[in-house]
Order: structure tokens, then sequence, then C-alpha cells
């Protein structure tokens, strides 16, 4: 008896041990990543045949995607989710909130058909999913107290305690770039950031400039928050649709073109994040835009 | 991008630094309160009593938000951010188990016959020195069990501390699914058998423990 614990024992040890060894080196292969959608299955079918949409959007981040007590969602995110919607022709949408975590997971289960969730597109992402858009580009900033001048660029940002979020492309920038000369702490929600922001535990929240400006524009933050607009990356946020939607991505691409045309955007910007520069639309299908200073 | 590897066995070394120092403290202050609560003094009782109710039943990811963000804006333990919310966590986390290795030493002293307290007393034995010579040693061998179910509980309890930012097993997890979303059940097995590992062998061993020490009367 004792000597079949041991193993036991010993067994869970050496799977971890393989875990931990097979994370060193190479990412994790990408799991069935392939099978590329039937006519039968694109979002654009779905939305003519089904009046219906399952769209994923964040219900925390004020003035992208934001939940209301009365369930009731907001946001420049969902503006966008709306008006593609229906210029598909779906008549019903179901908002699903969704998390940083779960938006190739939901997307690749099917419980949403399209994921608009300050999702930036990055190449690892696109070998799980199929991007529309760019529909914006945003860029990692930094916010500060109002009255603060001391910190102007990214590098102002040594020696200086700055919160990010677990997760986020934008903390692993600064881990990455700076390492420990930022005191860097990383709490689950940017909601908790400015908190700490305001309580004076931070000098400085990081990330997206939507995201940031976004809670500067809340009406309890307003006139205490300042986005600094010293852009350091370029945030391309496209639509997530299922792997392989090529039909998805084309209907999808056309709404949005129609979306900049007819002034929508730009007043749906305007309204949600009037922090931002109301820059011009991006250019569609363009997702590799280097960042020039 | 860094090498996954360190990133993961760094967080791994975490959970395990955390629930050391957790652990050391709990049974600490754990034991005090259970002096307390059996203490002639009825202002140590009340007291003890109270910490123990309060605690007990306050959810503790209240209480290491509590810690980390209420604390956290009054006290500043070092300057390293992460370094001060994980002695914040640790703290938060003493608090609140050490109720719990109370409430199971408690019990292990009534399990001491009342006429080994009389007889220490009769030999002119101080309250400290009948607990620390007579009691107590009886009463830990009688609950090593117990206390190993609480121990098991302190290191899941850790990732916890994910919420005010401590860099442990939880929070490192949560990191790689948001970069691999396409093997969310592989990351949740593996970081489940980093758990698996450091509870059984503490399992095993207190029941080990409790074996050995089998009070028989």
């Amino acid at each position: 008896m004792r000597s079949s614990r041991m193993a036991a024992v010993a067994g869970a040890a050496a799977a971890a041990l393989a875990l931990v060894l097979s994370a060193c080196g190479s990412d994790s292969g990408t799991s069935g990543g392939g099978t590329s959608t039937s006519s039968g299955n694109s979002i654009a079918d779905k939305a003519k045949n089904d009046k219906t949409l399952n769209i994923g959007v964040k219900p925390d981040q004020p003035g992208l995607g934001l939940q209301n007590s009365s369930g009731q969602y907001s946001g420049f995110d969902v503006d966008v989710a709306r008006y593609i919607a229906n210029k598909l022709g779906a008549t019903k949408i179901n908002f699903v909130p969704t998390l940083s975590a779960n938006r190739e997971a939901f997307l690749q289960q099917g419980k949403v058909n399209m994921v608009i969730a300050t999702y930036s597109i990055t190449e690892e992402r696109q070998k799980v999913v199929s991007f529309a858009g760019p529909y914006y580009i945003a860029h990692q900033d930094i916010l500060v107290r109002a009255g603060d001048s001391s910190i102007k660029q990214a590098d102002d940002l040594k020696g200086k305690k700055v919160c990010s979020g677990q997760g986020s492309a934008s903390g692993d920038r600064i881990e990455e770039q700076y390492g420990s000369a930022v005191n860097l702490i990383r709490l689950p929600g940017y909601g908790d950031c400015v908190n700490q922001l305001l309580g004076g535990q931070v000098q400085a929240v990081t990330t997206d400039n939507t995201i940031l400006a976004g809670f500067a524009a809340q009406s309890q933050n307003q006139g205490k928050l300042k986005v600094v607009g010293t852009f350091f990356s370029n945030e391309i946020y496209g639509i997530g649709l299922k792997k392989g939607d090529t039909k998805g991505v084309t209907a999808v691409d056309n709404a949005l073109r129609a979306m900049f045309k007819d002034g929508s955007w730009k007043s749906a910007l305007t309204k949600d994040l009037p922090q931002v520069p109301a820059e011009t639309p991006p250019t569609i299908g363009k997702f590799d835009i280097p960042f020039e200073q | 991008m860094r090498s996954n590897g360190h990133t993961i066995l760094l967080a791994f070394w975490t959970t395990v630094k955390v629930s050391a120092l957790s652990a050391a403290g709990s049974l600490v202050f754990g034991t005090i309160l259970a002096a307390m609560r059996v203490a002639p003094l009825p202002v140590l009782r009340t007291v003890g009593t109270l910490y123990v109710n309060i605690l007990r039943n306050t959810p503790l990811t209240l209480i290491i938000l509590f810690c980390g963000l209420g604390l956290g804006s009054i006290i500043t333990v070092a300057e390293v951010q992460t370094t001060n919310y994980f002695w914040l966590a640790v703290f938060g986390l003493v608090a609140y188990t050490s109720a719990f290795v109370c409430e199971v030493l408690r019990s292990g002293v009534n399990t001491v016959p009342l006429g080994q307290a009389e007889a220490a007393r009769s030999i002119g034995l101080s309250f400290i020195q009948t607990l620390r010579i007579v009691v107590l040693p009886q009463a830990f061998r009688a609950v090593i069990a117990p206390l190993g179910s609480v121990l098991i509980a302190l290191i899941k309890n850790t990732t916890i501390a994910a919420a005010i930012g401590v860099p442990e097993a939880f929070y490192t997890m949560r990191n790689q699914l948001q970069s691999h979303g396409d093997s969310v059940i592989p990351i949740f097995v593996g970081y489940a058998l980093f758990f698996i590992v450091l509870t059984l062998p503490t399992g095993l061993l207190f029941g080990w423990l409790a074996k050995r020490w089998t009070v028989t009367w």
C-alpha cells in the first residue's frame, strides 16, 4: 500500500515537471486551429438566417464596453458591434460579457459569433482567430493624476510606482522593456489600478489610451485624471471571428467601410471617448503597422 | 518573450514562499489565540473569541482585498510593490488561517484529560507552563490530522493573493491564458497538478504523523 502511494506522488511530480519543461522554449502548439468553417457556419449566414448574433464585448471598460446595473451595454466597441450587426442583417444582438482571457476560447467554442473587446491583433492570435478590421488604432499610453507633470513619456516611469493589468500586453511590454527599473504592480482590473492612482499608492497607470480615456471620462473622475498622450506602441483593435470564416471577414470589412464612410465611426468615437484624438479611420486589412515615434 | 518556463518556476516558488510563511505565522498566532481562548483571564477569552468569530466568518477574498487595497493605502511594508503586496497577502492569510488553527487546537486541548491540568496546577505550574509542558504537546499530537487539512486549505488559498498582484501561480496562469487562449485545458490541468504536487505530500505527511502519534488510552 505504501509503495503505490509513493508511486502516485512520484507520478504527479513527474507530470508537473513535464508540464514545466514543455512550457520552456517554444509556445504550446495550436490545437485544431486549422479547420475552416464551411459555408453554413459563417457569421454572415448566421446574421441573415437567424437574425440574431452573439457578440462578445467587455463589461468593465468605461467608454469601450461597459455594462451598467440594469444590464445595458454602452461604449465604442458596443456601438461598432451594433452597426456591424445591423449591416449584416441581424435584428437581435446578445451581448456576452467577455474578459481578455476568454476571447479565443469563446470564439472557438462558438459561444460568440464575433468579438469586439479591445482585441489587439497579434501574430499569435491570428493563428487561432480570424480578424476583420482593424476598426481602431490605439496606443499604449500613461494615465496620471491631473496635477502631476513629472511623467511625460515612457522613460519617466523608471523608479516610479506604476500599475497595469494582469494578462495585458501593456504590462508585458513594461516588464520586458524596463524590468525592475519600473516599480510595477499588476492587478486584475484597470478599475483597481485607477483606484490606486486616485488614492496615491501609484503614480501612473499604463495601458491602451482608449481604456485610460474611458476612465478619465467617467463622471466621478472628472478633472482628476489626465491621459499623458505619449504613445509608445500601436494596439491594432480588430474584430475577432471564428478561424477560417473568410466570408465573414469580407462581410464585416464591408460593414466597417460603410461605417467609416457615413460618419458614424467618427461620431461614435467622439461620443464615447472624447479624450482620444479623433484620428482618421484605419486602413482595413492592414494588420502590420510598425510603430514609429 | 522571456522564457515561459522561468516565469512559471518563479511563480511556483512564490506560491511555496507564501504558503510556508503563512503556515509558520498561522501556527504561531493560532497557538497564541488558542491559549487566549482557554486562559483564566476573561478579557483574553473574550478577545480571542471575538477575533476567531470575525475572522472565521469573513470571506478570505474580502480579507486579502482589505489587506492589499485598504491597509496597503495606509502602510507600506516595502518599496518594491510586488514585495509590499506579498507581505500584505501573507499578513492577511495568517490573520485568516490562525483562526482555524486556533479552533482545531482548542478541540485538541479538550481531549487532554482535565486531571492533567489539575495535576499540573497542584505541583505549582503556572498557566503558561501548564500549556507549554503538559497540555499543548498532547493537544498537537491529538489534532495533527485536522491541522494538515488546514494547511492544505492554506496552500490552495494562496491563489487569492493574485487579486492584489502577488505574482504567484494563479496570477501567472491568468497571464498565460491571455496569451495562449487556445490551450486553456492543458494550462488548467498543469496548474492543478502543481497544486496537487504541493498538497498531496503534505496530506500524506500529516497522515503519517497522525498515525505515529495516535493517542492511545
